[in-house]
């Protein structure tokens, strides 16, 4: 594993290169160019109001400012969590010229797939920013807690990505499965409602790793307490653990990628 | 050149599997299933498998330009892809002692929505230059590849030629100490082909030690002094430049060495300079063909042809002892004769072949034909200042003034 990681060190500027050229590629020949990183979460946000605004209409029960917020907060990394792990998905089929032309440690591609969308990630929290500025969310010191939360979300969406991209090389069907899974997983995951709303059932919903990095953001940014660290905790095993067998199953297919694809 | 090994292949054998892999879900699983209960051996070929080379063993030094050639089929795109580290043999190993780099389908990195400037930073990088270094090279990568005025238009709007020309120009100064050359120098036109050649040995000046793997006979002879002809992912020779496209081309036309059972037949065809026994000239100089002939039977009225074709087996020129002599000659039987051709080569750097016929003027036919008999490498210290095969030494004169000639650049 150490050495793993030594050569990805000393590709780095590699990997710098990649996910810069992701970058300029998406917002090249575009009108909108970087709006695009915008207006997708201000999409998303808009169609959780929705939900949630029908919501309090069947329950009676009004739509506060404080609600809006928790979207905004759960629909941002949600939105860098779906749209990295498709794009990570296809990054090794999507680049088989490098893959069986060139030698170099072959995860640059998945990672950089997160990378660049990480990208879009920070534009879009600063829409995020900006409106909870206005809507006077006010600071607290659990803001602090949101750097280590995202560091995790995006350790998590890496896992995941790496993983994803060596499978789908050997089996065109991953990416299928990639996209079912991806379109309902917002139903399961507590993005435009909180994992409170399950009731009794609400541990089966934060066993889904990704959720109780959601709940806790929105602890921290919008309720202003602390994350549920057992949930955190769990989320951050499985993350590690995740990461470890990901790079394991990617680098024991590697030598291979260049004969099967 | 020094004798420290840099790159040495020990018993490397690489396996493939013909026919369709399992890459969907469907298919995959009563595979899987079939597959846990058969153990496989890595030296062994199961059903499906063949060996794409089998036990390659070899040794190239610092500094050296070490050709790789073959006809299709040989093995040669694999041991490539082993060289550079994509694919892992099955058997044997490979060690590398230092930083390696492949010129292998230039522009592979390429990205057609990126500028031209873009493009070589991503080439370059991912061709393992550092940042610094390619502000450093700039200017001379833009300058080689002749496409200042474009360097900021988008690689997809480019032609074929050029994409291959920028491509060339980034991966031609990237200085590792082994660099893996594939197919790329036939790219551009002649005047850029011949510019690729001469970075090559500009390279191989600084030091790198070169790999060629290419059909290009040509320019593997130019540019290689040794190499290893591959054939059917066995090593067939490794060995002198000139005796291995000997092999090459003898294999690839199919000639066998003399069939016994004719009633006369070339021995062998042997090329040599004023000292001795060589198949690389020097532009301009005398080449020596001896032509060793036995003759089973008694035969009259006999005649050794001569002839001379480019790599593209075009006749440039072909003469025999009849036009020579205007007299055919007779053998005798259990005889052997020697005849000689001697010949200015007038040519220019390449790869030309000799075609050597035993041909019978009484009854029209030949006793023996060999179409590619052997090779001659042609060489030149000094640019010839001409395109083409041949070296006619050119000069010229005009009647304007004195100050009418302008230097370009």
């Amino acid at each position: 594993m150490q050495e793993y990681i030594r050569e990805f060190i000393k590709y780095k500027s590699l990997l710098y290169v990649i996910t810069w050229r992701e970058i300029r590629i998406k917002y090249k020949q575009s009108v909108m160019g970087f709006l695009w990183a915008i207006l997708m979460p201000i999409f998303i946000i808009a169609a959780g109001l929705f939900v949630r605004f029908a919501i309090s209409r069947l329950t009676g029960k009004g739509l506060d400012f404080s609600q809006v917020a928790s979207i905004a907060v759960k629909a941002t990394p949600w939105a860098f969590f779906i749209s990295s792990v498709r794009f990570a998905t296809n990054s090794l089929t999507g680049n088989i010229n490098l893959v069986t032309k060139i030698y170099f440690p072959k995860e640059i591609f998945p990672v950089s797939a997160v990378l660049s969308q990480f990208f879009d990630f920070l534009i879009s929290s600063l829409v995020v920013i900006t409106l909870l500025f206005f809507g006077r969310i006010g600071v607290s010191q659990y803001l602090l807690w949101t750097i280590p939360l995202i560091i995790l979300l995006f350790l998590m969406t890496m896992g995941l990505g790496i993983f994803l991209s060596a499978a789908n090389l050997f089996l065109r069907d991953v990416k299928y499965i990639v996209e079912v899974f991806l379109t309902f997983a917002i139903f399961f995951t507590p993005v435009f409602y909180d994992a409170s709303f399950a009731g009794n059932l609400e541990w089966l919903i934060l066993l889904n790793p990704v959720a109780p990095v959601l709940e806790a953001l929105n602890a921290c940014v919008v309720l202003k307490k602390g994350p549920d660290w057992s949930w955190i905790l769990y989320s951050a095993a499985v993350t590690l653990a995740g990461l470890w067998m990901a790079i394991k199953f990617f680098k024991k297919l590697e030598p291979i990628f260049a004969e099967r694809v | 050149m020094g004798n420290q090994v840099v790159m040495e292949l020990e018993n490397v054998s690489k396996k493939f599997i013909m026919g369709e892999y399992y890459d969907s879900l469907r298919d995959l699983i009563p595979a899987l299933t079939g597959k846990l209960l058969r153990s496989r051996k890595e030296d062994q070929l199961s059903k499906n498998e063949f060996w794409a080379l089998k036990d390659v063993s070899c040794q190239i030094s610092k500094g050296e330009a070490f050709g790789i050639i073959g006809p299709n089929g040989a093995g040669k795109s694999t041991m490539l892809k082993l060289l550079c580290g994509i694919m892992k043999p099955n058997i044997g190993r490979i060690r590398v002692d230092g930083t390696l780099s492949a010129l292998i389908e230039v522009g592979a990195g390429f990205h057609p929505d990126l500028t031209g400037r873009e493009n070589i930073f991503l080439n370059g990088t991912i061709l393992g230059m550092k940042k610094k270094e390619i502000l450093g090279k700039f200017d001379e990568i833009v300058e080689f590849s002749g496409l200042a005025e474009f360097i900021d238009t988008p690689v997809k709007r480019y032609s074929s030629g050029m994409y291959a020309r920028l491509g060339f120009s980034v991966a031609a100064h990237v200085n590792p100490d082994i660099l893996l050359v594939d197919e790329v120098l036939s790219v551009g036109d002649y005047q850029f082909q011949n510019k690729c050649i001469e970075r090559m040995h500009t390279i191989l000046r600084n030091g790198t030690t070169i790999i060629f793997v290419s059909h290009n006979l040509k320019a593997v002879g130019e540019l290689c002094n040794r190499a290893m002809l591959l054939e059917k992912g066995h090593v067939n020779s490794i060995g002198e430049t000139g005796n291995i496209i000997r092999k090459y081309t003898e294999i690839a036309t199919g000639d066998t060495p003399g069939k016994k059972n004719q009633d006369a037949y070339i021995h062998k065809v042997v090329l040599r300079d004023e000292k001795a026994e060589s198949v690389q000239f020097e532009t301009g100089s005398k080449v020596w063909a001896d032509v060793h002939i036995i003759a089973r039977k008694s035969i009259e009225y006999l005649g050794v042809t001569f002839d001379l074709k480019d790599e593209k087996n075009f006749v440039l020129f072909g003469t025999s002892t009849y036009r020579l002599a205007n007299a055919t000659f007779q053998v005798d039987s259990e005889s052997k004769m020697m005849c000689t051709f001697e010949l200015d080569l007038h040519l220019a750097p390449g790869v030309f072949h000799v075609g050597i016929g035993l041909f019978n003027y009484a009854d029209k036919k030949f006793h023996d034909l060999k179409t590619n008999a052997t090779s001659i490498i042609i060489h030149s210290e000094r640019d010839i200042f001409s395109v083409g095969s041949l070296n006619l030494y050119p000069k010229v004169t005009t009647n304007l003034p004195d100050g009418s000639w302008t230097s370009l650049a």
